[in-house]
């Protein structure tokens, strides 16, 4: 019989209401399933052995009651930059090191009134500032199809957890495409929503008007479902969306047909792996011999994205970790005077690349350059943002590789940050711009690497966005699984 | 020698007695045990994000409105960001451009001189926690360590910014008074300096009288009651000139106010601290405020001090005693409807600024715990104008109404103060003593008036003082024609 | 004062009054005051390196500032939103053992921190 750390969300939640099996039997395996694979990716900060045993039993209890709730008992994980009450966050920081919350998030808060176990925290580059999970201050995450390979980042332990089956989906965030990138390099199914549908109340802030919670899962109606349970506008954070949600898993099953597909010239061109080129090429066929009008289409202010968004989120970020000074909680380094005591916690809190963003961000920021950088930047934002309403105007979505690569050896890239920013090219324009985009996997390299293939949608455009990631994942059939994804592999 | 101008600009921080905190939902007033009015998001913990009262928001149009401002269509946030423990985010959110309300003007007077005082801006952010300094002297200087209380940290806090327009430490406080009294007219702050709910700094400049560019400005903190705000700026006024006479030079820098010394000491020069890398706060969304919303503000503006005190003058109060009443929200109401059942205005201000007040301070009373009532005052009124009571009976009566004994006739009457009116009497009385006196009248038919008074006083003893001396006067000269 | 000032010749503002295209800069840091405004203590060697890095990136950037955008409005929000307020209502506060629980070094009921130089 199948292990139940292999079974999709959708899988585990039938299996539950037919009680073939419980939602404490499910969280043995998903944590028997950690148990190996954890010695070889480090994809966990935090294992909540209790807390989770307490869920899956007040979850068994429900569901003998008849407790329909889909994320009943489903063992899920959470981005260690999420708040969770009484469970240390870090934000694979120093500076938090042994932070324990006095309050949950919002969509923690959500999820667990949903009755899903939340089985650990995962690693992420410190503050999410990141593509690689190298950033972590306590050591990288690996790539569960090759170890010797980052998951991507900087929701690469979420991402890892749901490839391996150390949970059955996870949540992260996605501020330039953090939640995407390691999706693709993992092999799963990774949602940034539109800004504002998920509450950011709880969610340690990294760049404000950029951050956005989402799903990582195994199969899109997962992570539709996951995505479902937390959306939704919230009296705790003014930037949520206060309308009606849109119907995302609605049209799951509906197909492609007539819709209208653009494909991102500047983004299936140059600097783009020809693997993961053909990979995408062989996509668009597929989804125009299913029906879709597919046309090319150019965003030119796309050329400009990366270096807005290199200039808006360490401004806003330099702000936002202002707060870290050894004042009212976590790292504390003394000092002769307060001032003293701030310099010396944040120089040894805060690891290279956070120092280097809170500088840029502040230099940015700082007197006669205001409007040279930031202000500036802040107007490239709506040229991009006019250039996604006029191809909106001509298509329903539109998509693109999600990575220009697939994953790269650790410390390939940590050498020179500019390299490392150029990973994020097809993700950072929908976080400037506050629109939705999400990324399936549609094949490996030669190297059994994966490739993610990136749908991206209007704001509040979920539902077409679904759509067509579901019919990209029926035509493309993608069943590879790490080989690390199975309880028998033994401990190295 | 120069003759030296000074240029004053106030700074003026008012916390709004709202329910709630700008940001959360934690308590304004709160008790003194510290941190117990604490929340994630007043205490900046990770992932907390700020939601804007929409209470404070009415509360700080209320006051630009009062303060003839142009009330911004279109508002923004902005993040001014400084590191100080007693500011847990280490950024402070606030105003910048595009505050709330703009280009205001408020007048004052200073015995008799009006001046129009510009408003630049007002706007809305939020207050920081409380350090105490712990350390022999108590204060910043020699302190061992601080302790933070964040109480305070997120209470609404208005700042008003005026233009350079104040001349003289007297203009200075007639600003702050007169802003004082608006701000609680509206009923948004109690406005108390001595317990900071009502926070002013000054910057101060000289320059020679008639040349138009700005000395350098230095500016003053740290004054805790609109007494010492007046002396703190004329010191520092003194200060800068006598600096500038003995060919020194003023430095831009932050000045303490020292009660005790009474003088202001050095703090930190500006420039160098001063980048606060404003950026618009992208955890909250721009105000739009519509004309309905504005109207809905105007509408509801309460009777302004400046209009209540020349209402008061309208009805005949002398022009000090009107303001006295405008300040006296229970006197003031005494007088307006005392004057609506028919008292004569003059007299029932000047008695109620006067006797009233003085009988209140002795009691250690309210006007309303004591006899006297609109009736009773515009009674009080008629019967001295009638000539039933003479000017000092009637402050005898007040008295007794004051204290309770009754309505003025029965007071008058208990204390036997009125005055005889009946003629036939006071004739008889005149008449004797005429005859005792008979040299006087002599000296009156021959046309020498001088012993009338004499005459009149002794009317006046034999009535034991209730007669009227008009009366007693006429009836004297009547019988001398005979 | 300041904010008078500030409030008139501040260049930036929200209408489309932006100062449009920006002529790019030659990036010069003064790293050391940077750090001081972000309270970073650095060494020497780290001010070199940072510095070094910021002007890589800010070159980078510059394509940026060459880029025309004239009667552009700058996007702070993804949604065209206004107008988040919450009821003026108290929710109940933090219980002050969990809010000190975490602190660094507190003292009866209050957060404790080293001497405050007076820049206040
Ligand atoms: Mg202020
Ligand atoms: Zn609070």
């Amino acid at each position: 019989m199948t292990d139940l750390a292999d079974l999709t969300i959708a899988q585990a939640s039938a299996g539950l209401r037919e009680q073939e099996f419980s939602a404490v039997d499910l969280l043995d395996a998903v944590e028997r399933r950690a148990a190996i694979t954890e010695a070889h990716l480090h994809a966990y900060l935090t294992l909540d052995r209790e807390g989770a045993r307490e869920a899956a039993e007040a979850a068994d209890i429900a569901l003998v009651d008849g407790d329909l709730r889909p994320l009943l008992g489903i063992p899920i994980a959470l981005k260690d930059n999420m708040v969770t009450k009484g469970v240390e966050t870090t934000a694979s920081s120093q500076i938090l090191a042994g932070w324990k919350p006095p309050y949950d998030g919002t969509a923690v808060r959500r999820l667990r009134e949903a009755g899903a176990v939340i089985v650990g925290k995962t690693n992420l580059d410190e503050f999410a500032m990141g593509s690689s999970t190298e950033n972590s201050a306590y050591g990288p995450t690996r790539n569960p199809w090759n170890t010797e390979t980052v998951p991507g980042g900087s929701s690469g332990g979420s991402a890892a957890v749901v490839a391996v089956g150390s949970a059955l989906g996870a949540f992260g965030s996605d501020t330039g495409g953090s939640i995407r990138q390691p999706a693709s390099l993992t092999g799963i199914v990774g949602a940034k929503p539109t800004y504002g549908l998920v509450s950011r109340y709880g969610l340690i802030a990294f760049a404000s008007s950029l951050d956005q919670i989402g799903p990582l899962a195994r199969t899109v109606p997962d992570a539709a479902m996951l995505l479902e349970a937390v959306a939704g506008w919230d009296r705790m954070d003014a930037t949520s969306y206060h309308g009606d949600v849109p119907a995302i898993s609605r049209s799951l099953n509906v197909g492609v047909r007539g819709v209208r597909i653009g494909v991102v010239t500047e983004l299936v061109g140059e600097g783009i792996d020809p693997q993961v080129l053909a990979a995408t090429r062989a996509t668009i066929d597929r989804l125009s011999e299913a029906g879709a009008d597919v046309v090319e289409i150019s965003l030119p202010a796309i050329e400009y994205a990366l270096s807005a968004y290199y200039l808006i989120a360490p401004a806003e970020c330099s702000a936002n970790l202002a707060r870290f000074e050894g004042v009212r909680y976590g790292l504390r380094v003394d000092g002769a005077t307060t001032e003293e005591m701030m310099a010396r916690t944040r120089a040894e809190g805060f690891g290279p690349e956070v120092t280097r963003r809170i500088l840029l961000g502040t230099y940015a920021l700082s007197a006669g350059y205001y409007d040279a950088f930031y202000g500036q930047a802040q107007r490239v934002r709506t040229l991009l943002r006019n250039d996604f309403a006029t191809a909106y105007g001509q298509v329903d979505v539109l998509v693109s590789p999600t990575s220009p690569t697939t994953a790269f050896e650790i410390g390939a890239k940590t050498g020179d940050p500019l390299t490392m920013y150029l990973t994020d090219i097809c993700t950072i324009a929908t976080n400037l711009a506050g629109d939705p985009a999400i990324s399936v996997p549609v094949g490996l390299d030669d190297g059994g690497l994966p490739i993610g293939f990136q749908i991206m949608a209007p704001a509040l455009g979920e539902e077409v966005m679904f759509r067509v990631a579901a019919e990209v994942e029926r035509l493309v059939d993608f069943t590879a699984r790490p080989r690390l994804a199975t309880s028998k592999v033994v401990a190295p | 020698m120069t003759e030296w101008e000074a240029v004053i600009g106030l700074e003026t921080h008012v916390e709004l007695q709202t329910n709630s905190k700008m940001f959360c939902g934690c308590p304004v007033d709160f008790g003194d045990e510290p941190n117990t009015a604490v929340c994630p998001v007043c205490l900046a913990l990770p992932g907390a994000l700020p939601v804007p009262n929409r209470e404070a928001i009415e509360g700080i149009l209320s006051i630009g409105d009062a303060l003839n401002c142009t009330l911004t269509e279109d508002s923004l946030f902005y993040r001014k960001n400084y590191f100080y423990p007693d500011l847990p985010k280490n950024y402070q959110i606030s105003q910048y451009t595009f505050p709330l309300c703009v280009d205001g003007y408020l007048d004052v007077d200073v015995d008799g001189e009006p001046t129009t005082v510009g408003i630049t801006r007002v706007h809305m952010e939020e207050d920081t926690g409380k350090s105490t300094h712990v350390g022999e002297s108590g204060r910043i200087h020699g302190a061992e360590h601080t302790l933070l209380d964040f109480n305070r940290a997120g209470v609404p806090l208005v700042e008003v910014v005026t233009e350079p327009d104040i001349r003289s430490p007297e203009q200075a406080r007639a600003y702050g008074l007169e802003l004082q009294r608006i701000v609680r007219t509206l009923g948004v702050s109690d406005a108390r300096l001595e317990e900071g709910s009502m926070r002013f700094d000054a910057n101060i400049s000289v320059r020679p009288v008639g040349t138009e560019e700005l000395g350098t400005r230095t500016e003053v903190k740290n004054v805790n009651s609109l007494r010492s705000m007046q002396r703190a700026i004329a010191f520092e006024i003194t200060r800068q000139i006598e600096v500038l006479e003995s060919g020194g030079s003023i430095h831009l820098e932050t000045r303490h106010w020292d009660e005790a010394n009474g003088a202001t000491r050095s703090g930190r020069t500006k420039e160098e601290s001063e980048d606060y890398r404003y950026f618009q706060d992208p955890d909250l969304l721009p105000l739009h405020i519509d004309d309905a919303w504005r109207n809905r503000v105007r509408e509801r503006r309460p009777e302004l001090p400046a209009d209540k005190r020349s209402r008061y003058r309208g009805l005949g109060a002398d022009e000090r005693v009107a303001d006295l009443l405008a300040d006296a929200a229970d006197l003031g109401e005494l007088f307006e409807s005392a004057v609506a059942e028919g008292a004569d205005a003059r007299t029932a201000g000047i008695w109620l600024t006067g006797e009233v007040v003085a009988y209140l301070r002795r009691e250690e009373t309210e006007v309303g715990e004591t006899g006297l009532t609109a009736s009773s005052l515009a009674g009080l009124t008629e019967m001295t104008a009638g000539g039933d009571l003479s000017a000092t009976a009637a402050k005898e009566v007040l008295a007794g109404v004051l204290a309770g004994e009754g309505d003025p006739r029965e007071v008058a009457e208990a204390r036997d103060l009125l005055q005889i009116s009946d003629v036939d009497a006071i004739e008889a009385e005149v008449a004797a003593v005429l005859d005792e006196h008979p040299e006087a009248l002599a000296k009156l038919r021959e046309g020498d008036s001088k012993p009338i008074g004499f005459l009149v006083g002794q009317v006046m003893r034999a009535t034991g003082g209730k007669a009227d001396p008009r009366m007693v006067q006429d009836l004297i000269r009547r019988k001398t024609q005979e | 004062m300041c904010l008078a000032t500030c409030y008139r010749s501040n260049p930036h503002t929200l209408s489309a009054q932006s100062t449009g295209t920006i002529t790019s800069m030659p990036v010069e840091i003064d790293i050391e005051r940077v750090a001081h405004l972000a309270r970073i203590a650095l060494t020497d060697e780290e001010m070199t390196a940072y510095s070094e890095q910021l002007v890589h990136i800010l070159e980078h950037a510059e394509r940026v500032q060459a880029l025309p955008t004239d009667e552009v409005e700058p996007t702070s929000h993804p949604l065209p939103m206004v107008n988040a307020f919450r009821p003026d209502e108290v929710i109940p506060s933090l219980d002050r053992d969990d809010v000190l629980a975490g602190a660094p070094d507190a003292e009866d009921g209050y957060f404790r921190v080293p001497k405050i130089l007076d820049e206040s």
